[in-house]
């Protein structure tokens, strides 16, 4: 049975409505500071503004701390209501996401050290033209997930796990024009191998947000399709909104 | 079909066919009037299989306890009751008019709510299905009953007391030597009504403990309101509503992901 929009709002016990619509809630608040984390230190870094990137440091604090409380909360309404079906897939679901959101936080964190660096660096050969690329993908690919998760739309979802194959290959090739460049301008090389640090941030924050993806398919649906081919996906009908 | 039931006690049998591995049950087309406007049980199909707990579950009043008491005809007894279909175990048809109700009874046993041993001592209550068997030899008879209270989890509770009044025991351990005195006579099916609702819950885990154990050698039935105890216990899973089986399915698949919006919404406790 499919996991509807409206059905964390039907339980008999008003308390349990209550619990399981707050734990949604929070892992949605959750994503939305992690979003903006992420969004702050991409543009902290391509225009190389160390200011700016200090404060995502310090925050990556909060994200940490969210982690725990929505895990301790998942573990709560285990132990005491023992929830079944849609409502236990909801809880599992959300106890698997808070661990890339903290990732995806992680990697924010990273960017924004990286910033600081490419602030004291030589200019770039690249212009930062393959991090600009690749970053809008994945900030986009975050964004659906967590819309896909806050409302079960399964085809949004497997938007984003199928966007991820194609920015595995955009990393790839970003990877390669970087590694040329690398060997033309010798005296960029600190500069080129923060920026192949920051590709490779991003690439992982595309890993995530399929992940997160994936939870949305299998929280709606029931299904796992983690280790399902592009191909499998689709023979699954599982694109189709 | 009658040759089947017309076999003698299994203890009386050589050992080979005393080795128990249940039967199947198949139940096609039920329908079961209580009288002319009461519809209990609404064309009920299922496949139950041998060495495999099977759980009903369902609202009160949904026909699942109905639907086990036609396992042992104890429907039958009601007047005005009417059934349709038919339920096979194995090969034979058990509303067969020529199958002997009784000897039907014994290879299909049941344990109730609450338990109900007899006013007489440990030892008598497991023994008197056996002794009305044709059992009468003293170490035979001994054999069985340690064997049954064993294989009931009950032995090491209740050895030095084998002649007190079985009354004398708690609430889980009577219902586990009913238990014990509904498989001492080698039943094929065994089937459960509530078995645990009248006990604390640490005699319960017992109880359910010792389905796990027993089922590789039973067809076991169980009816139960506790949601979770059906998701513990049974491998196939009922959800019946309004007489109908709503839902079957393995018990993993019908309390992860069911197909049915009725039984998603009993099982997390929503409006229905």
């Amino acid at each position: 049975m499919e996991s509807r929009h409206d059905s964390y709002n039907q339980h008999i016990s008003a308390q349990y409505n209550a619990e399981l619509e707050a734990l949604k809630n929070h892992l949605l608040e959750m994503g939305g500071l992690v979003e903006q984390q992420l969004g702050d230190a991409i543009d902290a870094l391509l225009r190389r503004d160390s200011g700016s990137a200090a404060p995502i440091i310090d925050k990556d604090a909060v994200i940490n701390q969210m982690q725990v409380d929505i895990d301790e909360e998942c573990s709560r309404i285990l132990a005491r209501r023992q929830p079944a079906a849609s409502d236990l897939r909801l809880v599992l679901t959300i106890g698997k996401l808070t661990n890339d959101l903290e990732r995806v936080g992680d990697e924010a964190s990273k960017l924004a050290r990286l910033a600081i660096d490419l602030s004291e660096d030589a200019a770039s050969p690249s212009n930062l033209l393959e991090v600009r690329q690749l970053s809008t993908d994945v900030v986009d690919m975050l964004h659906a997930s967590l819309n896909a998760f806050a409302r079960l739309e399964v085809h949004q979802a497997v938007g984003v796990v199928i966007a991820d194959r194609e920015t595995d290959r955009d990393y790839g090739s970003g990877l390669r024009s970087l590694t040329a460049l690398l060997m033309e301008h010798r005296d960029s090389i600190p500069t080129l191998l923060n920026e192949i640090w920051a590709l490779r941030s991003l690439e992982r924050v595309g890993d995530h947000a399929a992940n997160i993806a994936e939870q949305v398919i299998y929280l709606v649906r029931g299904v796992d399709v983690r280790h399902l081919s592009r191909k499998e996906l689709k023979q699954q009908h599982l694109d189709q909104p | 079909m009658s040759a089947e039931l017309s076999l003698k006690p299994r203890h009386l049998l050589p050992a080979k066919a005393n080795k128990r591995t249940g039967m199947n049950v198949s139940v096609d087309g039920l329908s079961l009037y209580y009288d002319r406007h009461t519809k209990a049980l609404d064309d009920v199909s299922l496949r139950i299989k041998r060495q495999q707990v099977t759980a009903f579950i369902g609202p009160s009043g949904c026909g699942k306890s109905t639907l086990l008491r036609c396992f042992n005809r104890m429907n039958d007894q009601i007047e005005g009751c009417r059934i349709e279909g038919r339920i096979r175990m194995d090969k034979m048809d058990i509303y067969h008019p020529r199958v002997d109700v009784s000897l039907l009874r014994r290879r299909v046993g049941m344990v109730f709510q609450k338990p109900n041993p007899f006013p007489m001592s440990v030892y008598e209550n497991v023994a008197y299905g056996l002794r009305i068997g044709g059992l009468r030899r003293r170490r035979e008879l001994d054999e069985v009953v340690e064997r049954s209270l064993r294989a009931a989890a009950l032995w090491d509770e209740v050895k030095d007391r084998l002649n007190e009044n079985a009354l004398a025991l708690s609430g889980g351990q009577q219902q586990r030597l009913v238990i014990a005195r509904t498989i001492a006579v080698e039943p094929d099916v065994l089937l459960l009504d509530e078995p645990a609702s009248s006990l604390d819950p640490i005699s319960t885990l017992k109880i359910e403990e010792l389905i796990y154990e027993l089922k590789s050698r039973y067809t076991i039935i169980i009816v139960t309101h506790n949601m979770q105890q059906a998701a513990r216990v049974s491998d196939m899973t009922a959800f019946m509503y309004q007489g109908r089986v709503i839902e079957f399915d393995t018990a993993d698949r019908l309390f992860t992901n069911p197909k049915e919006k009725q039984t998603e919404d009993y099982i997390t406790g929503r409006y229905g």
